[in-house]
């Protein structure tokens, strides 16, 4: 049976629940978080919030399927279709981050060796925009971000940390993704690229994306968010 | 599910033993096109019998290979004549073997090498072949001036490069690799990394890749299965495996990558 979403409902958390088990230390098992329930919608920007090792990263990970939930689903909407993330195929949940699910984590994780503006374009050329346009619309966005021209033939492996993060921001904000998961994308930045990213952000919200996010700055929060859900920790071992 | 959505491979139940030894045992996964599947696991863990088994060159003891041709649909890969499989491999297949020696013919130059495997199919246009062949060494970015040398005086990465070329000349659907990288340099690995992954994504090759390095599997494949002792004992979206290990042996192997 297909799951059904009300209309304006871009992603749901049905009944997730996360745990890990290190086998290798004892079996000691971890419960981040269970039976959580939560619906994003079309155009707001839900903070996660709690204290640190609530399970925010993990729940935010659990939805970009990086992480397995040990039960419920993750619910996308993607096209006309809605995608269970905790049951799809490899390919399909590849599919959904390739058009519909964007995630930038806290750090840039990127093949060796290619120069930064292939690097901000391939998104857009994967998909089948003319590489010239992709191009362009890549230097745009690196420019917005204040990365200077003299470093886009570079590799980012020698980047600052905060313009590493900014090539990381433009990899995914180059392509107008209907849902955005972002994990703490302004820790590393300055107060002005803080709000050039908080204004990216404002301006997908605006064109209709479903943004959730983990900010530890309270000033970001305060401009971006819409709601707030918050992870009390539940942290214990069972 | 219909068209390009069908799996190009459906392996099932495939168990194969030598003699009273265990291989492998009960692996079935599908392969869809465009797809690259990682295989990792220590050695003796079943991973290059598996690539043989699945790639025609060795008969599993029991269960089934289905392999989705372009012109009649599925076909039982080991249950075809021996002379259509090795058509199919010489086609719609490439190998990469991991020892280039194994992949190329070293007594001919490096453009025979690639040319060969058009004559194979039928091509006899001279001009065309050589065309064929240039285009192909320069997108694996070969030096041209050495498309007369024989394969033996190259070093290791470049051979690795004329191995993909010859392979992929033929377009074909289904590539299988085995350790394609572990013999280079770091350096060298890298950019070979890089351009199999632009290779196989710009020209939609479906991949099954075999190796014991993790961070070759980060970068090209989007499944990962894990084999320890003959059997698959994880299996799923690549980063999923690698960040979110549930099986003891995958949390050992994933913890134990030494920090750069």
């Amino acid at each position: 049976m297909t799951p059904i979403l009300d209309a304006d409902v871009m992603l749901r958390a049905e009944r997730l629940a996360k745990s890990f088990v290190l086998h290798n230390q004892g079996g000691v098992r971890i419960d981040v978080f269970a039976d959580l329930t939560l619906d994003v919608r079309r155009g707001e920007c839900l903070i996660l919030s709690g204290p640190s090792g609530a399970g925010k990263s993990s729940l935010l990970r659990s939805l970009y399927a990086n992480y397995k939930p040990q039960s419920g689903a993750v619910l996308v909407r993607h096209g006309t279709e809605i995608v269970d993330l905790c049951t799809a195929e490899p390919y399909r949940i590849l599919e959904v981050r390739r058009r519909t699910l964007g995630y930038v984590s806290q750090f840039l994780r990127v093949i060796p060796r290619v120069p930064t503006l292939d690097l901000v374009t391939a998104p857009l050329t994967d998909r089948g925009v003319d590489p010239d346009e992709a191009r362009e619309r890549a230097g745009t966005l690196l420019a917005r971000l204040r990365i200077p021209p003299a470093l886009w033939r570079l590799p980012p492996a020698t980047f600052s940390g905060g313009e590493q993060q900014r090539v990381n921001i433009a990899m995914t904000f180059v392509q107008d993704y209907p849902i955005l998961l972002l994990d703490e994308p302004t820790a590393s930045l300055d107060v002005e690229n803080r709000w050039t990213v908080t204004d990216l952000i404002a301006e997908a919200c605006k064109r209709g994306a479903a943004v959730v996010g983990i900010f530890h700055d309270a000033e970001v929060r305060a401009a971006v968010g819409t709601r707030s859900y918050d992870l009390d920790g539940g942290r214990q071992a069972a | 599910m219909t068209g390009e959505r069908a799996p190009l491979l459906k392996v099932r139940d495939l168990s194969h033993r030598y003699g009273r030894n265990l291989g492998c045992r009960d692996v079935s996964f599908d392969l869809h096109p465009g797809e690259v599947l990682g295989i990792v696991g220590e050695s003796g863990s079943g991973k290059t019998t598996l690539l043989k088994c699945v790639s025609g060159q060795l008969q599993p003891t029991t269960g089934s290979i289905s392999y989705r041709t372009r012109d009649v649909g599925p076909v039982d890969v080991y249950g075809m004549s021996e002379a259509r499989r090795r058509l199919l491999m010489r086609t719609d297949w490439g190998i990469v073997y991991q020892n280039a020696r194994d992949g190329l013919r070293m007594k001919v130059s490096a453009g025979a090498n690639v040319g060969e495997r058009l004559m194979a199919i039928g091509d006899r246009h001279y001009g065309h072949i050589r065309a064929e062949a240039v285009d192909w060494l320069e997108r694996v970015e070969m030096d041209l001036g050495r498309i007369d040398d024989l394969p033996a005086t190259f070093s290791g990465g470049m051979q690795q490069r004329l191995q993909i070329a010859r392979n992929l000349v033929t377009k074909p659907r289904l590539v299988f690799m085995d350790e394609p990288t572990s013999g280079l340099d770091v350096s060298v690995q890298a950019r070979l990394l890089d351009l199999i992954r632009g290779l196989v994504g710009s020209l939609g090759i479906a991949c099954v890749v075999v190796t014991h390095d993790l961070g070759v599997v980060r970068l090209l494949s989007h499944r990962l299965m894990v084999m320890k002792g003959g059997d698959v004992v994880e299996h799923g979206l690549t980063d999923q495996v690698l960040d979110d290990p549930q099986h003891p042996y995958t949390q050992l192997l994933v913890s134990s990558i030494l920090p750069v």
